[in-house]
């Protein structure tokens, strides 16, 4: 069940090697949380997950096996997930992959694939995970959007625009179960910095996996149905968002 | 039968939602014929929903109003024993009996509770220090259980009677209780009034002065910090005789509606905040005689001055609030400084803050009141850490041997509930016996895992 502070005691984590996603689930874990879910592709990976977890001996983990690019393998996933921890109460979303935007973006498959990974796949598994959760009479879904799908931008809008789908989606999905004790998060961080974006050119106003899922915590707390980390965000992308092209496409990052 | 679809439900600090089918039965029958189980996702019952927290609410399974048990008290004129149905509030009980000359025994800060709830969170008053909690009052229950109707009393399955009260419904539905009244001579109370200006200063006056009063209480400033810390207003009394009430053409056994009342708030327009609640705090405090005794003053404002403000609730925003009360030993009170120093120095606004010496315990498992100092506040959800802050006040509570109210709870640590109530035990074998099939469970039950994870006996 959750408590009044939106401390869960069972989550599901879809990207279950996540490291927003684990960073969340530690603190959920050193909060309330007993019962951990990972579900993902990379099972070495999740195991490692599922160890460190499960070290301290207070939190049961299970790992299910997760191909997001299958919308089979998606609906096969919420089932297995909600058949080995049949209370869960919150699901996080947070699958994704920034690809390599040069070489996918004039490759038909491999666009598809960065589609499907970002958008069809999520949108699948948090249909089945909202439905479960509906049923179940109360539950939180968090979805790790970003700032690149709030204005999509040429250096990356193969993942700028399956995160834009991907938030326009859960902004449907808050409304659509309104009344049924589920209620949708939606947090978009800006630049993270962290094992995803290694390598890559740091934007302005950059964040961490830790500051993400402390913002993640305190959205379900207070019941924040948009979080921004940073907070700044709001305000930039109140600009940035009506900006001319011109000055769109020169800024930096 | 009337089934209602599915209902948002929460308690009265709005706060964790969740969605259930309410069921509202006719009569006895369609009540029991409710409990036998079988969707397999549980049942529990729900009065008012006065309880804070996740007490009278269960996910997905069906939540089972009372207006069918709401028929009249029944009351022997002689005797003072009054048969209550256990969907009637205790509002409509003292509406009744009060001009008979009889009063409830037991009445928390509301008199918007039921029967039921009132037995089901053994709830307790301004008289705790002297006449103990409500079960203390009931000669018999009437429950419908699982396994079918159940009669129950002191002397007569002692088992189930005691865990029913402060079983939070998870041993059935209270049909009835019979209770035995108190005889007054009118609808008034006599008051005497003291500030104090540190918490130091109130403990020792309540220590040395409770004994000669029926009822007291105390209200603690929790913004006050420094010298001020924990200054507070005491109030005590007892109900007053025929002759010393102002004279009325209706006798002294009626008070108008609203009589008496002076609204804790001017105007519920805004948000309660630090900032609204500091001031309120201040204006309170000055506005409370330094000594006064003897003040006439009508029951409900005496006993229930929040029931005139309707849904004051809403006021902490859409967030909702939690409540928090404790209680721990009477030689303990360093826990009660050290709660209201915490939660004043990181100035988290609290509207209320209640102190109060429990007497002796009943001898309900899970009955809340033991022998000591109980301190209860309202907590608006949003101030960062606060989670933090009461899972550390748990600690110290659990750790002096104390424990918090259920019926106010939406949060403890599960793994303290034991620590906190060691005779869990004896609610599961009672559960055990009279739900054999796990029917009845709580979001409460189940966040606790009051038995096991799943919120059924185990």
């Amino acid at each position: 069940m959750l408590d009044a502070l939106g401390r869960p005691q069972s989550v599901l984590l879809l990207g279950g090697t996540s490291e927003i996603g684990l960073a969340i689930v530690e603190r959920l874990v050193t909060a309330r949380c007993t019962t951990v879910v990972l579900a993902g592709r990379d099972r070495e990976g999740l195991a490692g997950a599922a160890a460190a977890l499960a070290a301290n001996g207070k939190v049961t983990v299970h790992t299910v096996d997760l191909e997001a690019t299958d919308p089979a393998s998606c609906a096969a996933a919420v089932q297995q997930a909600f058949e080995v921890a049949p209370t869960i109460d919150l699901v996080v979303m947070a699958l994704g992959a920034l690809g390599d935007q040069a070489t996918d973006e004039r490759d038909p498959l491999a666009t598809a694939e960065m589609i499907e990974a970002n958008f069809t796949g999520p949108a699948a598994l948090l249909a089945g995970a909202a439905a479960r959760l509906v049923e179940a009479g109360q539950g939180r879904i968090l979805v790790l959007s970003s700032v690149a799908g709030v204005r999509v931008r040429r250096a990356n809008y193969l993942y700028g625009s399956a995160k834009a789908g991907l938030d326009g989606y859960a902004l449907g999905l808050a409304e659509s179960v309104r009344g049924t004790g589920v209620a949708v998060h939606i947090v978009r961080p800006g630049f993270v910095v962290g094992r995803m974006t290694a390598g890559r050119n740091q934007a302005p106003l950059a964040t961490t996996p830790d500051a993400v899922a402390a913002a993640c915590l305190r959205a379900l707390e207070t019941g924040a149905p948009i979080t921004w980390v940073p907070e700044h965000l709001r305000f930039v992308f109140l600009v940035l968002r009506h900006a001319p092209a011109a000055l769109w496409r020169r800024l930096p990052g | 039968m009337s089934t209602i679809g599915r209902e948002l439900l929460s308690g009265w600090g709005h706060t964790a939602p969740s969605a259930a089918t309410v069921a509202r039965p006719t009569d006895v029958a369609e009540l029991v014929s409710l409990l036998d189980g079988g969707s397999g996702r549980g049942v529990i019952p729900r009065g008012l929903g006065r309880s804070y927290g996740d007490a009278a609410q269960l996910a997905g399974g069906t939540v089972v109003e009372l207006g069918a048990l709401s028929g009249a008290p029944r009351l022997d004129q002689a005797s003072g024993r009054a048969v209550l149905p256990g969907g009637v509030s205790l509002h409509r009980v003292l509406r009744e009996v009060v001009p008979r000359g009889w009063f409830v025994p037991v009445t928390p800060g509301t008199r918007q509770v039921t029967v039921g709830g009132a037995v089901a969170a053994d709830v307790h008053g301004k008289n705790h220090h002297r006449d103990g909690a409500f079960g203390r009052h009931v000669t018999r229950l009437e429950l419908a259980t699982p396994v079918g109707l159940r009669s129950t009393g002191p002397d007569d399955d002692p088992p189930l009677f005691w865990a029913t009260h402060g079983g939070m419904g998870l041993t059935g539905v209270v049909v009835s209780a019979e209770v035995q009244l108190l005889p007054v001579e009118s609808a008034w109370m006599l008051v005497d009034t003291e500030r104090a200006e540190h918490l130091d200063d109130l403990m020792a006056a309540m220590e040395e002065g409770d004994d000669r009063y029926r009822y007291s209480v105390a209200w603690v400033d929790c913004q006050a910090r420094g010298r001020h810390l924990g200054r507070g207003v005491l109030t005590r009394g007892d109900h007053a005789p025929a002759a010393a009430v102002p004279r009325r053409r209706r006798g002294p056994l009626t008070v108008r509606a609203g009589e008496g009342l002076r609204l804790p708030v001017g105007a519920p327009s805004g948000l309660l905040n630090p900032l609204t609640v500091g001031a309120f705090n201040e204006l309170w405090f000055r506005r409370a005689p330094k000594r006064e005794t003897g003040r006439p003053q009508p029951y409900p404002a005496f006993f229930h001055p929040l029931d005139a403000v309707a849904d004051w609730s809403r006021l902490y925003g859409p967030r909702g609030f939690m409540q928090y009360q404790f209680v721990v030993p009477p030689d303990r009170g360093d826990v009660v400084r050290q709660a209201v120093s915490e939660l004043s120095a990181r100035r988290l606004a609290s509207f209320l803050a209640v102190l109060k010496r429990f007497g002796p315990a009943d001898d309900g498992p899970l009955s809340f009141p033991i022998p000591g100092w109980t301190l209860a506040l309202d907590l608006p959800v949003g101030p960062p850490g606060l989670g933090e802050l009461l899972d550390h006040l748990d600690e110290l509570v659990a750790g002096a041997g104390g424990r918090v109210y259920l019926a106010k709870d939406a949060r403890l640590r599960p793994e303290l509930l034991p620590v906190m109530y060691p005779r869990l035990a004896e609610l599961d074998l009672v559960r055990r016996r009279v739900d054999p099939k796990g029917v009845l469970r709580s979001d409460l039950a189940r966040r606790l895992h009051l038995g096991g994870p799943d919120g059924t006996p185990c």
